[in-house]
């Protein structure tokens, strides 16, 4: 299933020239989780835009941060325990995290909309889906009940569901893993947000439901335009869709790359061991890689750089000194748009 | 769901014999004389007590004994007490009685219990939900007859308010006091597992998608929240009724009202065998129909067990 | 499908993970010493030390205890002495602590307060000895159909939906209405007999549970025994909610007796109990509020304290309300 290899023209990210003020950008993000065994460091400086038509995919393991981020951004996380002490979220140019609760509201559903990974437990048992699809258009439109309906008759055909017409009264457990996580596309949709952050949205898939999935995702973001965020930890996902890829670690970004050249030419150890550890049909017979150790504990994270302890290229100084993202260039000083790396060794990792 | 409810209330046939066995078999094996104890202390004529005896039926077998008092309440005979007077007819002066305060009690504890919990509930963690806590365990710690005396104590012979025996059990003003004493147990309860569902729920994933759908709060809680959290509660308030029952013995007791509770303390203390057990059949049958109306309702509510 | 990492789980329990109790204050201090995960227990005990409910019911426990046990300790004067000449209902003087007339006299004119402390124990015993009984024989036959299934569970789940058709009370009263004298013991079989429906039914479900549970899988897998699975892998996984209930319940039995006696049904004479003497109290609340608010009083701050307790345990249990 990696289709890694393939190569595909990418497309270019389309934003960038329509006016100076990406669709979103996320400056110096910090969030932490005040805790039994103490204060949680769960984002620590991220930084990302995205414009319209683009997909950026975030990509990290469990604890990364990638989600929190994300639900930072919908301004959906529980808080307390949650904080966040620094940073901005700009739709737009505004920042939604000094926005009046209201206003944020009105932004939340209608502006950005956002697909969970467990559709099952997502979407409410005890409600008809297709009054969870109306409630979109009741409340943000003030639609009646009765129109209401028919725009999500009308949704569940737009996102495939056979017979939506019959099933728009069915409830959530009545549908398969596949339809239901079609039901949450088209909640999402439903306003015709400009950007959808989708977490993880095929990981609880059967494999070929997934690319279905995805395929459909991909295909409704052309059709109206729109951002995405697409939280990930599954390198076969992204490769297909998305535009440019930030990988997060204990918090942070450790790179950013256009798609295809983060999987020819990674410029983080952590990037690197990440797609080694990727079975490959051509070295059958081989030992797997796997990256030595476990991520770090959130309320401890080592000095210096965080993957120092896992890392086989650490030396002394990534135990000390917290590296920036350093841009990226060719061996020769070459510019590579979009390109950056959090280790002190990035010259060596990509060139070396 | 027609066969459902079918299904559930065949299902209850043999818990209706089996319970209403165990208590005949409680009235009537357990020691102590219902025809001696109309003599009082006077010593009765054997052969008097031996006549009686045989006109009651209490010289068969105990199973016997049973197997006729079924066969004559299939007839609709509860049989008649050692004053002659039919059982149903007891009954029926006291059921209604006890109707009326049990569904005002049943009012007020959904009303306040539910409206308590919520509002502790939202506010997990905080004073709001301290003080409902520590004010749900004091009533749950205080037992009913000492409640009772302290709001008739209160409301009735300090304030005046209210009369402190109900004179006229049609009128739901008189009956407002005893029914909140008779209420405020179960309602303690009611506020604190609807306190639990609701900080419980307010996590679960459904209501983050709520959130982020941009709903106004009043919309995600009224709609989202509550639907879900009341699950329990309804089931709750159904299992609950057989503690009403002996709630309503109590509260009958202290503000004189002539209910069942009333009816059946008396006949316990008289040993009268057929009034008690004639009240508790009724009682077996009035609970296990809730249960049921319970399962019922409980369908509509969660749609994930429907048909099961 | 290449997973990034083996681990598996996603990033929303991860968030869960570190998310702190909702109940309590963040805890300020930290746990350095060890990176081992707690055990259930452990996080428990942890949650436990760090709720004022759970402290205030132990020392109110423990006080309660030592009453029931020695009465002697705090009064001298007997309980069923009476003086009606002198002390006929006596108001109470409560400046005078651990005096006889602190509480007041009531209306044979007995000390209140040698009453209430001498009352203790039998309260005590009853809600200890009902409550060890209804988890001995609940716990047990819970435990049997929730592990066995099939026609144990049946049968067993039949009978406790026959006693559990009946309102305890009532019953109790039925039971109790047989005795002409009633001492503790008789009180005690009377509240169990109709008691231990509530404890087998929690105890049938949480083996349930915990039978299902992946880690009896592989334990039965690996080859173990039943007695071994059992009582090494389902019992102390589900027996928790059973302390719970137990605790709770106890406090519950307390106040059943209380009210038995109240009815005169319970208790009776000899025997000093709160709830015979708040059943004497309330024929003359209107002039003399302390005869009953004295008894009722101690008798509520019990029930409160085992209450209380089980609340403390049950949320320290729950990991779902942190």
């Amino acid at each position: 299933m990696t289709t890694i290899d393939k190569t595909r023209n990418v497309p270019e990210p389309r934003g960038a020239a329509e006016g100076d003020v990406p669709l979103l950008e996320v400056r110096d993000l910090h969030v932490e989780f005040h805790t039994r065994d103490g204060v949680a460091k769960a984002v620590n400086g991220v930084n990302y835009t995205v414009s319209s038509g683009e997909t950026l995919a975030v990509l990290g393991e469990s604890g990364s941060g990638k989600s929190v981020t994300a639900q930072a951004i919908m301004g959906i996380l529980d808080m307390p325990p949650g904080r966040i002490p620094k940073g901005q979220i700009l739709y737009r140019g505004e920042d939604m995290l000094t926005m009046s609760n209201d206003a944020r509201r009105k932004v939340r559903g209608r502006k950005i909309a956002m697909i969970f990974q467990d559709a099952l437990s997502a979407l409410n048992p005890v409600l008809s889906v297709g009054y969870q699809l109306g409630e979109m258009f009741r409340v943000h439109q003030g639609l009646s009940k009765k129109d209401a309906k028919a725009k999500a008759i009308e949704l569940m055909d737009r996102v495939k569901i056979p017979a939506a017409k019959e099933r728009v009264g069915d409830y959530p457990h009545q549908f398969s893993g596949g339809m239901r996580q079609r039901i949450m596309i088209a909640m999402a949709l439903a306003l015709e947000p400009d950007l959808i952050i989708a977490d993880e949205p095929t990981t609880a898939l059967d494999v070929t439901v997934q690319a279905q999935v995805m395929d459909l995702l991909a295909e409704l973001q052309r059709e109206y335009n729109m951002g995405l965020i697409l939280i990930t930890h599954d390198l076969g996902v992204v490769a297909d869709v998305a535009d440019k890829i930030a990988v997060m670690y204990a918090g942070r970004i450790v790179e950013t790359a256009p798609v295809h050249e983060l999987y020819k030419r990674p410029a983080h150890p952590y990037t690197k061991g990440l797609l080694e550890s990727i079975p490959r049909l051509d070295q059958k017979g081989q030992d797997l890689y796997a990256i030595k150790g476990l991520p770090p504990n959130l309320t401890r994270i080592p000095s210096g750089c965080a993957f120092n302890p896992r890392c086989p290229q650490a030396q002394d100084i990534c135990r000390t000194d917290v590296p920036l993202l350093h841009p990226v260039t060719e061996r020769d000083g070459g510019e590579l748009p979009g390109r950056g790396s959090a280790c002190h060794f990035w010259k060596e990792t990509i060139h070396g | 769901m027609g066969r459902y409810a079918a299904r559930r209330l065949l299902q209850m046939i043999p818990i209706f014999i089996g319970t209403t066995l165990l208590i005949f078999l409680m009235v009537h094996i357990l020691p102590g004389d219902p025809v001696r104890a109309i003599y009082g202390d006077k010593a009765p004529d054997p052969a008097q007590i031996a006549q009686i005896k045989r006109e009651y039926g209490f010289d068969k077998p105990v199973l016997e004994q049973y197997f006729h008092y079924m066969l004559n309440l299939l007839k609709g005979d509860f049989g008649s007490n050692l004053a002659g007077r039919p059982v149903a007819d007891l009954m029926a002066e006291a059921f209604p009685v006890t109707l009326r305060l049990t569904l005002l009690a049943i009012t007020i504890e959904i009303i306040i219990g539910v409206g308590l919990g919520a509002w502790a509930g939202l506010r997990a963690g905080k004073a709001a939900d301290t003080g409902v806590l520590v004010f749900t365990l004091t009533v749950i710690s205080i037992p009913v007859f000492v409640l009772g005396f302290i709001a008739r104590f209160i409301f009735a012979d300090e304030l005046g308010w209210l009369p402190p025996n109900v004179q006229d059990s049609t009128s739901y003003s008189q009956l407002f006091l005893p029914a909140f004493v008779l209420a405020m147990l179960s309602m303690a309860y009611v506020a604190r597992l609807t306190r639990t569902t609701f900080a419980e729920n307010l996590r679960a994933d459904y209501i983050r998608t709520a959130l982020a759908k941009g709903l106004p709060r009043r919309r995600i809680i009224g709609v989202h929240l509550l639907r879900n959290s009341l699950i329990p509660v309804v089931t709750f308030v159904g299992t609950d009724v057989g503690g009403f029952i002996g709630g309503a013995v109590i509260t009958e007791g202290i503000f004189n009202i002539q209910g069942v509770g009333n009816l059946l303390y008396r006949a316990i203390q008289t040993s009268e065998g057929s009034t008690v057990t004639g009240v508790v059949t009724v009682l077996v049958l009035v609970i296990l129909l809730i249960n049921l109306l319970i399962d019922l309702l409980y369908a509509v509510l969660d749609p994930r067990i429907r048909y099961a | 499908m290449p997973d990034v990492t083996k681990a598996q789980t996603t990033d929303a329990a991860a968030v869960d993970a570190i998310a702190p109790p909702a109940v309590d204050a963040p805890g300020k201090e930290s746990t350095q010493k060890s990176e081992k995960p707690r055990s259930l227990w452990g996080d428990a005990w942890y949650d436990l030390r760090h709720r004022p409910m759970f402290w205030i019911s132990s020392v109110l426990l423990v006080l309660l205890l030592v009453i029931a046990a020695f009465p002697g300790m705090f009064t001298s004067v007997d309980p069923r002495d009476g003086d009606l000449v002198h002390h006929y209902l006596g108001k109470p003087e409560l400046g005078h602590f651990f005096q006889p007339d602190w509480f007041g006299y009531d209306q044979q004119g007995r000390s209140i307060y040698s009453r209430v402390i001498h009352g203790t124990r039998a309260s005590i015993l009853v809600g200890v000895c009902v409550t060890a009984a209804v988890t001995l024989l609940g716990g047990l036959l819970g435990m049997l159909a929730g592990y066995f299934g099939g026609w144990i569970d049946s049968v067993i789940s039949r009978i406790v939906d026959i006693f559990f058709g009946l309102p305890f009370l009532l019953g109790t009263m039925v039971v109790l209405n047989a005795f002409t004298e009633r001492k503790v013991y008789v009180v005690i079989l009377a509240l169990a007999f109709l008691g231990w429906t509530s404890i087998a039914r929690v105890m049938r479900s949480s083996v349930i549970t915990a039978k299902q549970a992946d880690y009896v899988t592989a334990a039965r897998a690996l080859g173990a025994g039943t007695t071994r699975i059992l009582f090494r892998h389902v019992m102390p996984n589900a027996v928790a909610p059973t302390i719970v209930v137990a605790t709770i319940a106890l406090g519950g039995y307390i106040s059943a007796e209380a009210t038995l006696s109240f009815l005169g049904l319970g208790l009776s004479d000899p025997t000093i109990s709160w709830g015979i003497d708040i059943s004497e109290g309330s024929k003359v609340i209107r002039d003399n509020p302390h005869t009953l608010l004295f008894p009722a009083g101690m008798l509520s701050l019990t029930v409160f304290a085992f209450i209380m307790l089980g609340d403390a345990v049950r949320d320290a249990l729950d990991p779902k309300l942190r």
